[in-house]
């Protein structure tokens, strides 16, 4: 028996699923409040072979998800791998958000209930199967008993239990009951792939009808009785705190309620959010800005250059790296990327209602146990006294796996007896984030035969994994920040990674969409170029020369160069570039077509890219996820840094920290390549690919070799030289 | 300091009291409850919360609530009962436009105020609508596509 069909209905009932918890999207919500009461997951006259199903007496078919949905359409796949090896009838699924519960829902990939790193189809295909297998089998049991027949006679399809030989079917919402009493299968027998009816079918998504009517309710959403609104503001200077407060002129601001000082922040609560904001902007105070107050960006790319000098923990070494650089003909480049903030749609919030004997919280997380800890702690109550209602996301992008935000929400609520919804403003969401770090890549190469004979890499930034997941961080290696590095698909004889941890003074560093691929992929296809262009090779040819070990992906690059028209003429400062990409188990292959005006501006004409991430469990959201992550990397690429004046970020809104937009977004063809094998990631993938194409495409069409984001275009203006 | 305010939202008559200057998108969200329409940005660069006064796409984050007494205001929660916003939602749907949802209020009554005036745009007539509307999980291409498919009365 496997882990989780072990997962009985006793420990269901006696774990955390028995506690008040869980949002049903589905259900219709409240006309004019939108009190987020939970309807309670209740095992009762229900088939619940495990924590990740319930079938009523109905048929309604229930799956708990324990990933969270914030447009990745996690919800729709894993219901769609869970339906498929219990035969379901799709058109009787729902979902609800599992509760906070490590013990049944932590991410395989993590040991904690955690969303992200592209890993949820990747880390729950087996355990999901499974659980929807041995679910199936007690389902068909039930069936066989009662006709009185072999099991093995009967077959399973679309909600129902069919005995062949006689014709009789049975619907699984007729037979909960009787397989609630079957005993689990000893070894689940899981399909044959080609036997697959819903796992590769384009889908539609389950989340999706209540975004287009303002149904859906967010965690911003959360309407209580006697709620109040919160907004507030956090000291400007990293690190700093509140020295004086005057709320002599806030207070008598119609509609504002409180002003809560606490160490680092001060927030007014108000009847709504306008009388808090009033009152915010009403406050005088005095910041105490601490030993940040004069750093900067400068000095912070000062101390990275410096610290990338120094040796890293190796990460990866094949053949005799100092020997493969000794001779050949000789490359040498460093490529630097800057802090970017998340910007989610949705600002970071929360609403807390803490009690004498309880807090509860609702919120949009990526972390839903490790939000109850730190909730915990910050009201000073035991895990169990601490009920999280998680939302569906505005998006999370890594910045919702964090708590800060409910950990100040608490700290807020804990100075009242009414719940309190807490807003950062878009000015505050941006300039208290948790930032991409910064990286120094260096590459150290060399050719031979118009061939790379030699290949030293070396990463130098904040290690996020040791902060994030202590135990993951090993030997001095922050494993996400080499990830797409040590996975290389090219055949380099001599190869080398090294990883140098270096942490920027006081500012928060965490996950940011694309995570460590981001960085891996920008040095090595943006330094592959370069050294194409050395060996006089076309760029498409020079990689497919070195990926005689990597079947799949050369064939994305060769499928991606004849969909893109790679090698066709173009006009005058339009160029072509590629990005080939092995990252979360996916391999990509990206041609960016862009032109490059007089005075240096950049314009996309066209984006074509090829994926191969394994068996496609809804080919449609992985061609989304490719568009959106594609727009999300080279937003970056054309507009994004976060920079630091001052001890303070300089940028506060999206007119300083630019976003692209539709009327800069081209022609995007993105391919879904049949695969049998094993699923990849999708979500963090689509990020990678952009830039390093984008830059190669400038490279192309102007000469000039950037290796900084983002884009500096007073480099690209006409005359310029490489 | 505070006014009693009567606002025709949906076709529903609403009356309470507000700061005159209070931006219609917090009287719909904290005073009236009516979270459909989203906070982004407090300034008009994201879009997200677009409403329709009088038909017109307006942003409702820094739009005063004395300034749309006598107006007729649709929400994202009634567009679908005019003629080009159920259009709109339909194509949202038919393509798979969203993902997160959370911008996509917005996105809808833009589009819906677009095709409400425009029954065929074109790429430029999309790009002047829509440029004011960001979407951070990079769905533009898709919301295109859906425009044209609205307009068209394609089916999927």
């Amino acid at each position: 028996m496997n882990a989780h069909n072990s997962l009985s209905r006793r420990t269901l009932m006696t774990g955390g699923l028995a506690t008040g918890f869980v949002l049903a999207f589905r259900l219709p919500l409240r006309a004019a409040v939108n009190e987020p009461e939970q309807p309670k997951d209740t095992t009762d006259g229900k088939f619940a072979p495990n924590a990740f199903i319930r079938i009523d007496e109905t048929g309604q078919t229930t799956l708990i998800m324990p990933q969270v949905e914030m447009g990745q359409g996690i919800y729709t796949a894993i219901s769609m791998v869970l339906a498929e090896e219990l035969d379901a009838d799709w058109a009787k699924v729902a979902v609800l958000h599992a509760p906070p519960n490590d013990k049944f829902y932590a991410n395989p990939a993590f040991g904690l209930q955690a969303t992200g790193g592209s890993t949820s189809i990747r880390a729950w295909w087996k355990p999901l199967r499974e659980a929807g297998a041995g679910a199936r089998a007690m389902l068909v049991q039930a069936a066989a008993t009662q006709w009185q027949v072999d099991p093995a006679s009967c077959t399973a399809a679309k909600g129902e239990v069919v005995h062949t030989a006689s014709g009789r079917k049975l619907g699984y919402g007729a037979l909960a009951l009787a397989a609630q009493g079957q005993t689990p299968p000893k070894d689940v027998v899981l399909k044959d792939p080609k036997d697959f009816v819903i796992i590769g079918q384009p889908l539609k998504r389950l989340d999706t009808p209540d975004k287009i009517n303002g149904k859906v309710v967010y965690g911003i959403d959360a309407i209580l009785p006697n709620m109040k609104i919160a907004t507030v503001a956090v000291c400007p200077v990293f690190g700093g705190k509140v020295g004086k407060v005057d709320d002599s002129a806030a207070t008598k601001i119609p509609g504002v309620r409180k002003v809560v000082v606490l160490e680092d922040t001060v927030a007014v609560i108000g009847d709504h959010m306008w009388a808090a904001k009033k009152g915010l902007d009403a406050l005088k105070i005095e910041w105490n800005e601490g030993p940040n107050a004069k750093l900067s960006t400068k000095d912070i790319w000062q101390d990275l250059r410096a610290a990338s000098e120094k040796d890293g923990a190796v990460a990866k070494s094949v053949g005799d790296i100092a020997k493969g650089l000794a001779s050949g003909d000789k490359f040498e480049a460093s490529f630097e990327l800057p802090f970017l903030a998340h910007a989610s749609m949705e600002p970071i919030n929360a609403t807390v209602h803490v009690r004498p004997d309880a807090c509860e919280i609702w919120t949009g997380t990526q972390i839903m146990t490790r939000v109850q800890s730190e909730a915990a702690k910050a009201a000073g109550l035991p895990v169990d006294k601490v009920i999280v209602n998680n939302h569906l996301l505005g998006g999370g992008f890594g910045r919702k796996l964090e708590p800060d935000m409910v950990i100040t929400a608490v700290k807020i609520a804990k100075q009242v007896d009414y719940p309190v919804k807490v807003i950062w403003t878009r000015e505050e969401d941006i300039q208290h984030d948790v930032y991409r770090p910064v990286y120094r890549d260096q590459v150290n190469a060399t050719l031979v035969d118009g061939k790379v004979a030699a290949w030293k890499y070396k990463i130098a930034g904040s290690a996020v994994i040791a902060r994030w997941l202590p135990p993951a961080f090993q030997k001095g290696v922050d494993i996400d920040a080499v990830d797409a590095a040590v996975e290389t698909p090219y055949d380099f004889p001599n190869f080398h990674v090294e990883y140098v941890r270096a942490e920027p003074p006081a500012v928060p560093t965490g996950f940011w969409r694309g995570v460590g691929p981001n960085n891996n992929v920008f040095a090595f296809e943006c330094a592959l170029d370069e050294l194409a262009r050395k060996a006089g090779k076309d760029p498409v040819e020079f990689r497919r020369s070195m990926l005689t070990k990597t079947p799949r992906a050369l064939a994305v690059l060769n499928l991606a160069a004849e969909k893109s028209g790679w090698g066709q003429p173009l006009p005058a400062r339009v160029g072509r570039g590629v990005c080939l990409q092995p990252s979360f188990a996916s391999f990509l292959a990206t041609v960016v077509e862009a032109e490059i005006d007089d005075i240096g501006e950049v314009t996309l004409r066209r984006i074509t890219s090829v994926v191969d991430t394994g068996i496609a469990v809804n080919p449609d959201t992985i061609k989304a996820q490719i568009e959106g992550g594609l727009i999300f990397g080279l937003t970056a690429a054309l507009y994004g840094e976060i920079t630091i004046d001052k001890g303070r970020v300089q940028q506060s809104n999206f007119h300083d920290y630019r976003m692209m937009r539709i009327n800069e977004t081209p022609k995007i063809e993105v391919i879904v390549v049949k695969s049998g094998e094993a699923p990849g990631g999708i979500g963090e993938a689509g990020v990678n690919g952009g830039p390093p194409a984008l830059r190669n495409a400038i490279y192309a069409a102007t000469g000039v070799a950037l290796r900084c984001l983002p884009i500096d275009r007073k480099l690209l203006a006409a005359g310029k030289k490489a | 300091m505070l006014m009693a305010t009567t606002l025709t939202i949906n076709g529903e008559t609403k009356s309470f009291d507000a700061p005159p200057e209070m931006p219609l998108l917090w009287v719909l969200r904290d005073i009236l409850g009516m979270t459909g329409t989203k906070f982004g940005c407090g300034i008009a660069q994201c879009g997200a919360c677009t409403v329709h006064v009088d038909g017109k796409a307006v942003r409702s984050c820094v739009l005063p609530v004395s300034a749309v007494a006598n107006r007729a205001i649709t929400t994202i929660e009634a567009v679908g009962n005019t003629p080009s916003g159920a259009k709109v939602q339909k194509a949202w749907l038919d393509l798979e436009v969203i993902q997160c949802g959370y911008c996509q209020s917005g996105q809808i009554m833009a589009a819906a105020a677009l095709l409400a005036t425009t029954s065929h745009p074109d790429d430029s007539d999309i790009d002047a609508a829509m440029a004011g509307n960001i979407c951070r999980c990079g769905t533009y291409v898709r919301i295109r596509e859906a425009i044209k498919q609205a307009a068209n009365g394609r089916q999927s």
